[in-house]
């Protein structure tokens, strides 16, 4: 744990209370998940009941206590893409990569969640890699999605010429 | 400042900003409560106690046991829209915890004796939230918490292990209402206790806090009996 990395976080929410769930999303910055012992120490940094914590960390879908990949895939399912085909488009991440919803591939790239709705209904169905959100998905545009995130000599588990 | 509310047509005089359900009791008006506790911080998590206010002309549907009070409020307790509310809760508790005698109890005595909804897992705790608040505010120490959400919520300690403050004082087992946190000797060494926590089976400390290294002192669990014995003999256990 790179204990400077989370004192600056600290450091710079001032220790409040208030804004625990910014400074955990700060957090989880760092290795993209909340490691329990990270947790512990900020708890006692911050004076706050570790139990608060936890419930927080549990509450919201955002943070995660396990390790995840290093892009999450994020998969609308909210009305307006289940509309547009939601259910497919997972369906072939899911294929593609060999998880489910809430799993993370065997190299750490990716981890699949879902989510309903991040308020873009317009652009549905919309799927969310990192922070880079696509447009109107359908199943054949998926692996190209991607293959952008892999180096270049590395190809899908699934992906043949 | 008091102020100044009629409560089911009697007149109350009350400080201004007290939870309504003082206001009722001091009435001697009863209102069906869940997760409240006097000694504890108003919580509002079990929506049992809804009363319907009139302010300004306008009607809604507050919890009492952590609505302010202000002058000239009207406050209803027993009112059609109330009691359809109420009904809706216990029915939800019903299919939740039917064999809850606590809620059994509530039922009865609301006239219930059947839910509309569907039966799913079955499950003992009600979430009130009583074992947590106590074991915090009372206790001081905070060692069980709530947990994740929706159908899902749960009372668990922090990363589901044993945890490293309870201090096995047993309040949280003494307070609850539907008696789901239990404290029971632990199978292989009988001196120790194992905490039952729905899924969760913990022993609070192996050694029973005798280690030299404990940061817990022996004191502590001195003063923690006697605050316990003194809320034990201030404040009765919630019952119906
Ligand atoms: S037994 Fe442990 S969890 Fe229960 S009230 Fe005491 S310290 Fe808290
Ligand atoms: S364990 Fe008991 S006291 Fe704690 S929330 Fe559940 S029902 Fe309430
Ligand atoms: S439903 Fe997908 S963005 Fe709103
Ligand atoms: S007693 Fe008021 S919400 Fe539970």
């Amino acid at each position: 744990m790179d204990l400077k990395k989370v004192d600056s976080i600290l450091e710079k929410h001032g220790y409040r209370h208030s804004e625990v769930i910014g400074i955990m999303q700060d957090l989880q910055e760092i290795e993209n998940y909340l490691p329990q012992e990270m947790l512990r120490y900020v708890s006692g940094k911050l004076e706050l009941n570790l139990t608060r914590i936890f419930d927080i960390a549990t509450f919201y879908k955002c943070f995660s206590l396990v390790p995840r990949g290093r892009h999450i895939i994020r998969v609308c399912c909210g009305t307006a893409c289940h509309l547009g085909g939601a259910a497919r488009n997972l369906e072939q991440v899911k294929r593609l990569l060999n998880v489910e919803e809430g799993e993370t591939t065997e190299d750490l790239t990716f981890s699949l969640e879902t989510v309903n709705c991040l308020g873009a209904c317009a652009l549905a169905p919309v799927t969310v890699v990192g922070k880079d959100y696509y447009d109107a998905v359908h199943p054949g545009k998926i692996e190209k999605i991607l293959s952008k995130y892999y180096p270049e000599s590395k190809r899908l588990p699934d992906a043949q010429d | 400042m008091k102020v100044a509310i009629i409560i089911d047509g009697q007149m109350v005089q009350i400080d201004r900003g007290a939870p309504i359900i003082d206001a009722a009791r001091k009435a001697g008006i009863f209102i069906p409560t869940l997760c409240y506790h006097e000694a504890l911080k108003a919580y509002g998590s079990c929506r049992l106690c809804m009363v319907e206010v009139i302010q300004n002309k306008q009607s809604r549907l507050v919890t009492s046991c952590n609505f302010p009070v202000e002058g000239g409020m009207e406050v209803f307790t027993d009112t059609p829209r109330v009691r359809k509310i109420r009904r809706v809760i216990v029915e939800l508790l019903l299919a939740r915890c039917p064999d809850v005698p606590l809620i059994q109890t509530l039922a009865r005595q609301m006239g219930i004796d059947f839910s509309r909804f569907k039966k799913k897992e079955e499950k003992q705790c009600i979430l009130c939230g009583l074992c947590v608040r106590f074991c915090e505010e009372v206790v001081g120490v905070g060692a069980i918490g709530l947990a994740n959400r929706g159908t899902e919520r749960e009372v668990a300690t922090p990363f589901r292990v044993a945890s490293d403050v309870c201090i096995g004082c047993g309040s949280c087992t003494y307070i609850c209402p539907t008696g789901c946190i239990e404290m029971v000797p632990d199978e292989e060494t009988p001196k120790l206790r194992r905490m039952n926590l729905g899924k969760l089976s913990l022993s609070p400390c192996p050694n029973n806090y005798q280690c030299e290294t404990c940061s817990i002192e022996q004191e502590f669990f001195e003063d923690i009996k006697r605050v316990i014995a003194d809320f034990r003999n201030r404040h009765k256990k919630p019952s119906f």
